[in-house]
């Protein structure tokens, strides 16, 4: 097995906000081997982005432990967390709020080399036009022109080479393609592929999507208010999901064939509680169907299947 | 066959601009009987919307309807109405839900009076009555507390919830016709499938109309008895739901289908994406508007404009395409 690249420790994401502390992460562990793309998969509010934004220092956590290869991130100084991020890198849902409307493309991938420190104006300008080629784009015409004359797609075409130009190891994609229309969200899936194999990248992705994430990640991490339900490779989980909160998700996915008439979803209707005041024990148990009362009283922890996943459920839907 | 409902005959929807003339909704013609449900498919700025807001008469003031055009909706025909006569009609007769509940309801307006707002102004309801009204449409949405809820404001209400209330407030003149634009895509897919079990249910208990609008071929499949799928401005392939996906014709329509991401493929698969992008409305292809990124499209394509043609099979099923897919056939390969 390749070696842990990103390792992620009881991470802990609070905000004070004026009707109290929000518990958007709460005490979060994963791993990330070298190669692997891991997908975070909830609904809104249940902290993915926050744990993606953490693992990038955007901001700092509140507590846990993240490192890079050894590098303690949370620990790092700001210059020393400088020098780091060349190697972990992030793309954005809003492909075209994320660029410099006033920027040219060129100095918009070009960028980060220049805050590295990387290379002369020559060397990096051809650096960008080789970056703007693997993407996809036409240099000559795309070089001297600013985000607002590309569409949606173009421009995350755009992020990508941003985030690439410094040869990360790790790239965090957080909801890459939910701004985009099926036939551009394939055309980016395919180039996120091309762009991991070619560079040798370590992904973390999060998307609210399980079709998509069953297209691209190797395991797949389902949070449901700042917690993790279930880990495991995408094979299992989808398949045959242990915890009843993923069961959930997966029915709830609209089917494109008209023979399958849809089924009610498994869970119980109603709003996600507050991250303020989280439910006691399990925080999915007032919407969970199969919930019971040691639910409430006990927090169930992560604890592994014979198959190799790893889920939090006192009553979960395969044997363990 | 009883009347239709709703029918479209050559609708076109033009905006001006600085740059010329927009073809957002070129020729558009489709006829709905009453009860029926249609989704109504496509991609960013293919004109679903526009068409959408063509029948509801919500244009700006810079669109333009041409001559020729004709939208009769139960036997008025709305474009040769004035203001007044075609708001009698088409307000209490049809009703309409926008993609973000947050901006299409009023922030500073009591959901209750914003539900029954619509009956006082065509039915003259009284308050009192309305807020009683109010009250047992909130019910029947699904609102838990609906005796609070009605003296709420939108922001006390969740994404989910305030999409229940504009359903509330589109069923208060009883229409006969719904359209929902993206009611769903706002929303999470587990709050998703609620909001589309309601409005599918009160379709069939008040035998209603509904459109609905979707770029979702997932949400269409499992709910609506007819398709029309649009690309460019125009439709491109209709007909029953079963026959559209089963016997597939128009290029477009397959491409679209073969690029979704599908729970049941293995992972990494190479998704079959669309090259390109879709065509400038201002001076789009003098042929099939696919032609520039359909992988079968030859000089017959990019010189005429396909036209709708029946298929063997069902001529219900519509589709206007040069080189229509062999539905016998289950896969081909890129000639």
């Amino acid at each position: 097995m390749s070696q842990v690249l990103l390792d992620v420790r009881d991470l802990v994401v609070e905000f004070p906000t004026r009707k109290g502390l929000v518990q958007a992460v709460s005490g979060v562990s994963f791993e990330l081997r070298r190669g692997e793309t891991l997908a975070l998969v909830g609904e809104s509010g249940c902290g993915k982005s926050t744990t993606a934004r953490a693992v990038m220092q955007l901001p700092r956590p509140t507590s846990g432990h993240i490192s890079l290869e050894g590098d303690d991130l949370v620990a790092a100084g700001k210059r020393d967390l400088r020098r780091l991020r060349r190697r972990f890198q992030m793309i954005f849902q809003n492909p075209i709020a994320s660029l410099n409307p006033r920027k040219r493309i060129s100095e918009i991938i070009e960028k980060p080399l220049k805050i590295a420190g990387l290379l002369d104006a020559e060397k990096r300008r051809q650096a960008v036009e080789e970056l703007l080629e693997t993407v996809g784009l036409d240099p000559a015409v795309a070089m001297d022109k600013r985000p607002h004359e590309f569409s949606g797609g173009q421009c995350q075409r755009i992020s990508i080479a941003r985030a690439l130009i410094l040869e990360p190891d790790l790239l965090i994609c957080d909801e890459p393609v939910s701004a985009l229309d099926v036939s551009i969200q394939a055309q980016i899936l395919n180039l996120l592929e091309d762009m991991k194999q070619r560079y040798d990248l370590t992904m973390l992705f999060i998307s609210h999507d399980l079709a998509v994430v069953r297209n691209v990640a190797d395991r797949v991490a389902v949070m449901y208010l700042g917690r993790f339900c279930e880990v495991g490779t995408s094979e299992r989980l989808f398949d045959n999901p242990a915890h009843p909160y993923t069961r959930a998700l997966l029915s709830a996915i609209p089917v494109p064939d008209p023979t399958v008439t849809p089924k009610p979803i498994e869970m119980i209707q109603g709003d996600l509680p507050s991250p303020i005041s989280p439910p006691s024990g399990c925080r999915f148990r007032t919407r969970c169907p199969v919930a019971s009362d040691r639910c409430a009283a006990e927090v169930p922890q992560m604890r592994d299947l014979p198959d190799g996943r790893a889920v939090a459920c006192h009553h979960p839907l395969i044997g363990g | 066959m009883a009347a239709p409902l709703l029918e479209l005959t050559n609708v076109s929807t033009h905006f001006h601009s600085p740059a010329g003339r927009v073809r957002a909704v070129d020729g558009v013609s489709v006829s709905l009987e009453a009860g029926q449900t249609l989704g109504l498919v496509g991609e960013s700025g293919s004109g679903k919307s526009v068409l959408a807001r063509t029948i509801m008469g919500l244009l700006p003031s810079y669109a333009e309807i041409p001559e020729g055009s004709a939208i009769t909706f139960d036997g008025h025909n709305l474009l040769t109405m004035d203001r007044k006569a075609r708001r009698a009609i088409s307000g209490p007769g049809i009703g309409m839900i926008f993609q973000d509940p947050m901006t299409s309801l009023n922030p500073v307006m009591k959901i209750g009076q914003q539900v029954y707002e619509g009956m006082r102004h065509h039915f003259g309801t009284s308050k009192a009555a309305g807020r009683e009204r109010a009250i047992e449409l909130l019910t029947e949405v699904g609102i838990p507390q609906p005796d609070v809820r009605v003296d709420q404001f939108p922001h006390q209400l969740s994404g989910g919830m305030r999409q229940r209330v504009a359903i509330a407030i589109a069923l208060a003149c009883e229409p006969k016709l719904l359209i929902a634009d993206e009611p769903t895509t706002a929303l999470d897919v587990t709050v998703q499938s609620g909001i589309l079990d309601l409005l599918q249910r009160e379709q069939r208990d008040r035998g209603m109309t509904l459109i609905l609008i979707t770029h979702d071929l997932g949400v269409v499949a499992g709910r609506c008895d007819q398709v029309a799928v649009m690309y460019a401005g125009g439709i491109v392939e209709t007909g029953s739901t079963r026959s559209l996906f089963a016997r597939t014709r128009m290029r477009y329509t397959q491409a679209l289908l073969d690029s979704i991401p599908r729970l049941d493929r293995p992972p990494h698969e190479r998704l079959k994406s669309i090259g390109g992008r879709p065509p400038n409305l201002i001076t789009p292809p003098p042929g099939c508007r696919f032609a520039p990124r359909c992988a079968f499209a030859d000089a017959k394509c990019e010189a005429g404009i396909p036209p709708m043609q029946a298929d063997e099979a069902d001529s219900t099923h519509r589709f206007a395409c040069w080189h229509p897919r062999d539905p016998e056939q289950a896969t081909e390969e890129v000639a």
